[in-house]
C-alpha cells in the first residue's frame, strides 16, 4: 500500500511538473474551467434556493382566490359576490381583500399597498417593508405623502417598518387600514381587489373551485397548488434560460479544453514516446494522464462549486442581482436557506468533470499504444 | 540532510482543502435547512394571504406573476411587445 502511493505521488509530481513546464497555458485553462463551473453551480443552486423558499413560504397562501374578470382583465369584485360565495357549498369562509399597486415617481419604485385589518392601523398609519423604508429612506414616526387619485396628497405616519427577515416577502409592500386605502384610491364601499376562501376539506378545494366557475363563469379562482405549481415553473424556466446562455460558453471551453488535450503537441508525444523507451507501461502513462485531467478538472470543480455556494448562500447572490432586478429600484436583501440536490452535483460533475477527463486519457492511450521509436520521430 | 520540496506536497493539501470546504458546504446545507426559523415569514403569509415573492417588482406582472392574467404582459394596446427585462425570463401563467 505504502508503495502504491509512493508511487501515485511521484506521478503527481511528474504531472505537476509537466503542466507547470507550460504554466501560462494551464493556468489560464484552469481559470476559465473554475469560472465555468462557478457560473452553472451559482444558477443551479440559486434557481433551486428560490423554488424552496417560495415552497417553503408560500404553502400557507391562500387555498383558493377569487378574482372578477372583465374582458379578460383582473377588475374589482363587487361586495355582493361575498354572500354567493360563503353559500357555495363546502366553502367555509371568504373574505374580501384590499390590494394594489402606487407608482412613486419620486424614487420610480412600485409600492405593492395592502389593506391589513388584523394590524388595527389608524387612518393615515401605515407599515413598510424594509426595502422601501431603505430606499425612502423612511423610519418609524416619519412621514411618507402619497397622491390619491383625486390629486390631493395624502400624508401617512409610518408607524412600522416590516421584519428585515421577512423581505423576500414585503420588500415593496405598504400595510394601510381600509379607510386609508379607499381614501386614497377614492374606492367605494361594495367594491373589494379579489376574495379570499378557506375551504373546510382541503383537499375538494379544485371542487370548490370548479363550482365558483360554473356559478360565476365571469370570475377565475386561483388555487394554493397551482400558486405553489407556478413559482416551481418560474424559476425552472429561469434556470433554463440562463443555461441556454451558458451554453455557448460551456461549448466554447469545450472547444478549448478539446484543443489543449486531445491534440497532443509533438513535443508531448516525443516525452510519452522517451518515457515508453526508458521502460514506462502504458497503464503507467494512463494513470500519469488521469492525474493530469483529474488534478485540473477536479480543483475547477471543487474550487468553482464552493465559491459559488459561497455567493448564493452567504454573499446574498448579488451577481445575480441585475438579471432578477431588471429595472425595479426596490430589491429584497434576501439570504436563501441552502438547498443541496445530489442528483444536481452528479450531473455538474459529468457535464464538467468527464468530458475532460476522457479528453485528456484518449489521445494520451493513442500515443502511448504506439511504437516509441515513431512517436519520437513524430 | 533536507529533503527538497515536491509539488505534490504543495497540490495534495490544496485538494484536500478544498474537499474539505466542499464536504463543509453539504454539511452546511443539511444543518441549516434543518435550523432555520420561517415562522415570522410564514405568519405574515397567512396572516395578509400573501402568493408571491417580492422579487421582481419592476411590473405586476413579474411582482404577481400567479395573479396576473395572460393579457397583462401586453396591456398598453392590442399589439403592444411585451417589455419589461424580467418579463423576458418569466414564462407565461401555466394553462390549467
Amino acid at each position: 500500500m505504502h508503495t502504491f502511493l509512493e508511487q501515485q505521488k511521484y506521478l503527481i509530481d511528474y504531472t505537476l511538473a509537466a503542466l507547470l513546464r507550460r504554466k501560462t497555458r494551464n493556468l489560464g485553462l484552469l481559470l476559465v474551467y473554475t469560472l465555468l463551473v462557478f457560473l452553472f453551480s451559482s444558477v443551479l443552486l440559486l434557481s433551486q434556493g428560490l423554488r424552496r423558499e417560495a415552497a417553503l413560504l408560500l404553502q400557507d397562501a391562500p387555498e383558493v382566490i377569487v378574482q372578477k374578470l372583465v374582458a379578460g382583465r383582473h377588475d374589482l369584485l363587487p361586495a355582493a359576490w361575498l354572500e354567493p360565495l360563503r353559500r357555495i357549498r363546502g366553502v367555509n369562509r371568504v373574505e374580501g381583500r384590499l390590494w394594489g399597486y402606487y407608482y412613486d415617481p419620486a424614487v420610480k419604485a412600485n409600492y405593492t399597498l395592502m389593506v391589513a385589518p388584523e394590524r388595527g392601523l389608524a387612518v393615515n398609519d401605515i407599515l413598510i417593508g424594509a426595502s422601501l423604508a431603505r430606499v425612502r429612506q423612511l423610519g418609524v414616526g416619519d412621514y411618507l405623502s402619497l397622491r390619491t387619485t383625486l390629486g390631493q396628497p395624502l400624508p401617512l405616519k409610518v408607524a412600522g417598518v416590516l421584519d428585515s427577515a421577512s423581505e423576500l416577502l414585503s420588500a415593496d409592500l405598504m400595510l394601510l387600514s381600509e379607510a386609508g386605502y379607499r381614501q386614497l384610491f377614492n374606492l367605494p364601499l361594495e367594491v373589494y381587489t379579489d376574495a379570499v376562501l378557506t375551504v373546510r376539506n382541503p383537499r375538494e378545494a379544485r371542487t370548490v373551485a370548479g363550482k365558483i366557475a360554473l356559478a360565476m363563469p365571469d370570475s377565475r379562482p386561483i388555487l394554493r397548488e397551482e400558486i405553489l405549481r407556478t413559482y416551481d415553473a418560474v424559476f425552472h424556466w429561469r434556470e433554463g434560460m440562463v443555461f441556454i446562455t451558458l451554453g455557448s460558453l460551456l461549448l466554447a471551453f469545450m472547444i478549448l479544453a478539446w484543443d489543449k488535450a486531445a491534440g497532443l503537441s509533438a513535443e508531448e508525444k516525443r516525452e510519452i514516446g522517451i518515457l515508453k523507451a526508458i521502460g514506462w507501461e502504458t497503464g503507467d502513462i494512463l494513470r500519469l494522464k488521469l492525474w493530469e485531467g483529474a488534478l485540473l478538472s477536479l480543483t475547477a470543480f471543487l474550487a468553482g462549486y464552493t465559491l459559488a455556494y459561497w455567493q448564493v448562500f452567504y454573499g446574498g447572490a448579488r451577481l445575480f442581482a441585475p438579471v432578477l432586478k431588471g429595472w425595479a429600484v426596490l430589491y429584497p436583501e434576501f439570504q436563501l436557506t441552502p438547498t443541496v440536490d445530489f442528483s444536481q452535483i452528479l450531473a455538474l460533475l459529468a457535464v464538467t468533470v468527464l468530458p475532460y477527463l476522457v479528453a485528456t486519457l484518449i489521445p494520451g492511450w493513442r500515443a502511448a499504444i504506439s511504437d516509441p521509436d515513431a512517436v519520437m520521430r513524430g | 540532510m533536507t529533503l527538497p520540496l515536491r509539488p505534490s506536497h504543495f497540490a495534495l493539501p490544496a485538494l484536500v482543502i478544498l474537499l474539505l470546504l466542499f464536504t463543509l458546504s453539504l454539511a452546511d446545507a443539511a444543518w441549516r435547512s434543518r435550523t432555520v426559523d420561517q415562522t415570522a415569514q410564514r405568519t405574515l403569509v397567512r396572516e395578509l394571504g400573501l402568493s408571491d415573492l417580492a422579487l421582481f417588482t419592476e411590473a405586476r406582472y413579474t411582482r404577481h406573476p400567479t395573479q396576473a392574467d395572460r393579457h397583462t404582459p401586453f396591456q398598453d394596446h392590442p399589439t403592444a411587445l411585451e417589455h419589461f427585462p424580467t418579463g423576458s425570463l418569466l414564462p407565461p401563467h401555466p394553462l390549467d
